[in-house]
């Protein structure tokens, strides 16, 4: 069955089983493998996406539930090819990534919280994070580099979210 | 450290007799034609097997180490860097392939010259090679926290400062100079009386017909200019924007997706299966039985269980097509397993003390024991371990007219290569491996039974396969770290001295040196019993050092605490003959500030050990209230000789920390009817943010020879915690996980 599927901003138009959950559709479909497989079970946050602004773990959410919403990835998160995200530029002052494989879900969960919090506090960096798994232990360099995007200037301009789709040319 | 001399004598017997690895493994210049065909592109000039250097004038290191996350292969890059007094905004790193020539001769050197107390890990593949000396060196390990103290020192090193004397050899012939007057700075030649300088890429191809040198002259500590440095690592850019390429990430034209289950008892197999409902499920193209195996190489032998697949168009319809298979699993025998019965077993053997095999054995300790004031008696026991790398094991293979191509993120890519080779009866060279980037290895990326899945999965499909194991498959059919019980028994004086130290613990694995301690006792007996059960175990982050030195640093603790002293001091005082022990013990506790009172409910806790060359102490601080408990904060420090990367040895300290604290709070696999009761991240917890402390490292760079970083921070993290629990609470706890008995906030 054909479903429309905006992702970072291109509407794509794919043809699986409406209950295969985004992450599959992500990576095996639309070929954008940045974002991981780690649990399928909604547990680690490695699969982390979002939706409309809002972090959701993509391995267990249907296509069927995205008609009309907007979906944002790894690959959509920098504001430009030549530009990172301030988050982004964050990780590799503080070193975050060892093995690197949570990272993707990192930072969609921590681009979420700071688009609606800008300033968060320990304690909310901590909740807004809970949900992703990192093995590498990397949790105190993911913090330090929470809080020096948020305190960059540019954090808040350059959040950028997709208001407006365009047609894809590759479907 | 006395099984090692054994072992050593034994290997170098062979190699002696042999003769081979000592000429190839005293030639770390090793250059030859068919390593440039593989590695070096378009314009670029393989200098030396470890070096290339374009027409650009950047210069490549080629690692023969995999990257899991533990950064050595930057490390690896400065080393050769600074050997080669290369310009570093200007070097690259690349991993070698899996190919012959880029086998591990460095370790053999290192091994056979220096005395070096080979990691345990890879003894099986070294003396596997040893024996097979005629046909090849699959030996391509990366584990054992080895990277930078064996290939690093033994070979990054040699090959930057060999690459030197060449280019600058090179450049003397052709400006007709003596080459003691060349100088090199920043991937240039220079000779300053004629004012003359060229870039080393002009000098590339000159260089690499010569001979290099088989120990160039190597700098001194205070020359150094990029070891030392915290440079940025080179794999990170490519992490944080989701184009770093994992195994799963692998796209090829026609590829099917495939995901696998083994029998829930180890060891079992298929008594019946009933596959209508699985092919019925849309998008399921077949289901594939894996029959069961051994692969026997020089990674070490071990089983391959059997086991079922589903080959689906996609990974959800696999997924659900396993879902939907009906089978009926022939345990053979183990049904009735469980952890209670495996501690029961262990019991009875370690109080029959049946075959006791002796560790260490000195002084007269019977007597001591019969004459002495004081006895302290104590059981320790930790449950078995998954691993839980963040990226469920998963590879890619295609099988074509005789020839296997596979991408897998592994930790011996020359090894796995034999190993599938082995399991689809062709020869090695007909394998070619990509070993991908690793998400998490810890150990378990060492054992190939996942690589053979999948090569006879692409063999029979006869299409692209990329077979990815379910997070359940993932925890219930690991190698796992053992379920360990480990007796002790100590004697004091009437002053409280320590006098004698006993422990029976089952199942020695590795390193052999684990359950040993630092400590100066006049009387020790260390032995163990072999109690076997039919649970897999593995290698898991820093092996046996993890379980013994939560027993021996608790129970060295429970010992002062007997005598009535500081736990801190008490130890110091049995180190008068190790220094650098002693050094680290105690910057560790001024760093902690040992001593400074805590509040009501708070306590501290320390706990020391060597491994893998380093030394590593740990002070750890938690908070106890009405059964509530976090950790509050742990300060450790690290004497890995010299810290190359600074900041790689930080954040592997972290991260090992991070590990053992896991293991320590939550970690445990269960056993009822002899299979594994858990499944997933929810009923197998890791660490999240809230709940993991503030780290504080410091690094004391000793000189001594170059340690690993990648384990020594995991074995300190229990025992120091389990110390602290005791100093806030008054109860000592010497079972993990603490969340038996304790709820973590």
């Amino acid at each position: 069955m054909k479903k429309k599927l905006s992702v970072n901003g291109v509407q794509h138009t794919v043809d699986v089983d409406p209950s295969t959950p985004l992450l599959w559709v992500l990576r095996e479909q639309l070929a954008l493998t940045g974002t991981k497989f780690g649990c399928g079970i909604a547990q680690c946050g490695a699969c982390t996406v979002m939706i409309d602004g809002v972090p959701i773990r993509s391995c267990v959410l249907p296509l069927a539930s995205l008609e009309g919403r907007q979906v944002m990835t790894i690959e959509g998160l920098a504001p430009s090819d030549e530009k990172l995200h301030p988050l982004q530029q964050a990780w590799i002052e503080h070193q975050v990534p060892q093995c690197g494989y949570c990272q993707s879900g990192q930072l969609m969960s921590a681009a979420a919280l700071l688009a609606r919090n800008p300033e968060p506090t320990d304690a909310e960096i901590d909740g807004a994070m809970q949900g992703n798994i990192c093995r590498c232990g990397m949790y105190g360099r993911i913090r330090k580099a929470i809080k020096s995007a948020a305190t960059s200037r540019i954090a808040q301009s350059e959040l950028h979210t997709f208001d407006k789709t365009d047609e894809a040319s590759d479907e | 450290m006395s099984n090692w001399t054994r072992r050593a004598f034994v290997s170098v017997g062979v190699l002696a007799g042999g003769g081979i690895l000592v000429g190839v493994a005293m030639r770390p210049g090793n250059r030859a034609d068919n390593l440039a065909e593989l590695v070096a592109g378009e314009n670029e000039t393989l200098v030396h097997a470890f070096v290339k250097i374009d027409q650009d004038n950047i210069v490549t290191a080629v690692v023969p180490h995999a990257e899991m996350g533990q950064g050595a292969q930057t490390a690896l890059a400065q080393m050769l860097a600074e050997e080669l007094d290369a310009d570093w905004d200007r070097v690259r790193v690349e991993e070698a392939p899996p190919v012959a020539g880029y086998a591990h001769y460095t370790v053999g050197r290192g091994y056979l010259f220096k005395d070096l107390n080979l990691p345990d890990i890879v003894v099986p593949s070294f003396e596997g090679v040893m024996m097979r000396l005629s046909n090849s060196l699959d030996l391509q390990v990366t584990g054992g926290s080895m990277s930078v103290r064996v290939t690093g020192t033994y070979g990054m090193r040699v090959a930057g400062a060999a690459t030197r004397d060449m280019l600058k050899r090179a450049a003397a012939k052709a400006w007709q100079v003596p080459v003691d007057e060349i100088t090199t700075e920043k991937s240039m030649l220079i000779h300053g009386a004629t004012s003359r300088a060229e870039p080393y890429a002009v000098f590339a191809a000159a260089a690499a017909g010569m001979t290099p040198s088989y120990s160039p002259k190597l700098k001194q500590l205070e020359e150094y200019k990029i070891i030392g440095q915290p440079v940025p690592r080179f794999d990170i850019p490519a992490k944080v924007d989701g184009t770093a390429k994992f195994a799963l990430d692998v796209r090829l034209p026609g590829m099917v997706y495939a995901t696998v289950k083994r029998s829930p008892v180890f060891g079992g197999r298929i008594a019946s299966i009933d596959d209508t409902a699985a092919r019925a499920v849309e998008g399921v193209l077949g289901v594939v039985v894996i029959s069961a195996s051994e692969s026997d190489t020089f990674i070490g032998a071990f089983a391959v269980g059997e086991a079922v697949a589903v080959v689906a168009e996609g990974y959800w319809a696999a997924q659900r097509g396993l879902r939907a298979l009906e089978i009926e699993w022939d345990g053979g025998g183990n049904e009735t397993v469980s952890s209670n019965s495996i501690f029961a077993q262990f019991e009875q053997d370690i109080s029959a003390a049946k075959d006791r095999k002796i560790d260490l054995e000195q002084g007269d300790f019977e007597a001591v024991f019969a004459s002495s004031q004081k006895v302290i008696n104590a059981d320790y026991r930790v449950p078995h371990l998954a691993h839980t790398c963040m990226e469920p094991l998963n590879a890619t293979a295609e099988f074509r007219d005789g020839h296997c191509e596979i991408w897998i993120g592994c930790q011996n890519p020359l090894g796995f290569r034999r190993a599938v080779a082995d399991a689809l009866g062709i020869r090695a060279d007909n394998v070619t491996l990509h070993n991908m980037l690793m998400g998490g290895g810890f150990g378990r990326k060492s054992r190939a039974d996942w690589a053979i899945q999948v090569v006879h999965l692409a063999k029979t499909v006869g299409r692209p396969v990329q077979l990815i194991w379910s997070r359940e498959e993932d925890i219930r059919q690991d190698f796992y770290r053992p379920a360990i019980l480990s007796r002790f028994r100590a004697a004091i004086d009437e002053s409280g001295e320590l006098e004698a130290w006993q422990n029976t613990y089952v199942n020695k694995l590795e390193p052999t040196e684990a359950p040993l301690i630092p400590y100066d006792v006049a009387a020790k007996d260390i032995g163990h019993i072999d109690s076997p059960i039919h649970v897999p175990w593995g290698a898991w982050r820093s092996v046996d050092h993890s379980q013994h030195c939560f027993f021996t640093e608790s129970f060295i603790d429970e010992v002062a605490v007997a005598a009535g002293r500081d736990p801190l001091e008490y130890r110091a005082s049995l180190l008068k003959d190790h220094p650098r022990h002693l050094a680290v013990l105690q910057k560790a506790a001024r760093e902690a500030e040992w001593g400074q009172p805590l509040a009501q409910g708070r306590g501290r806790g320390i706990a020391l050990q060597e491994s893998f060359g380093s030394i590593v102490a740990e002070v750890v601080e938690v908070t106890v209230v009405d059964g509530q408990a976090s950790v509050d904060r742990v300060v450790a420090v690290i004497d890995p000789g010299f810290a190359v990367a600074p900041d790689g040895v930080t954040a592997q300290i972290e991260s090992g920390i991070v590990y053992g604290l896991t293991a320590a709070l939550y970690g445990e696999i269960t056993i009822e009817n002899g299979s594994v009761v858990q499944s997933n991240f929810h009923d197998y917890e890791a660490l999240r943010m809230a709940q993991t402390p503030q780290i504080e490292t410091f690094i004391i760079n000793s000189g001594h020879a170059a340690g690993g970083a990648g384990e020594p921070g995991t074995p300190p993290a229990a025992p120091a915690l389990a110390n602290a629990i005791f100093d806030a609470t008054g109860q000592r706890l010497r079972e993990l996980p603490f969340s038996k008995h304790l709820q973590f906030i």
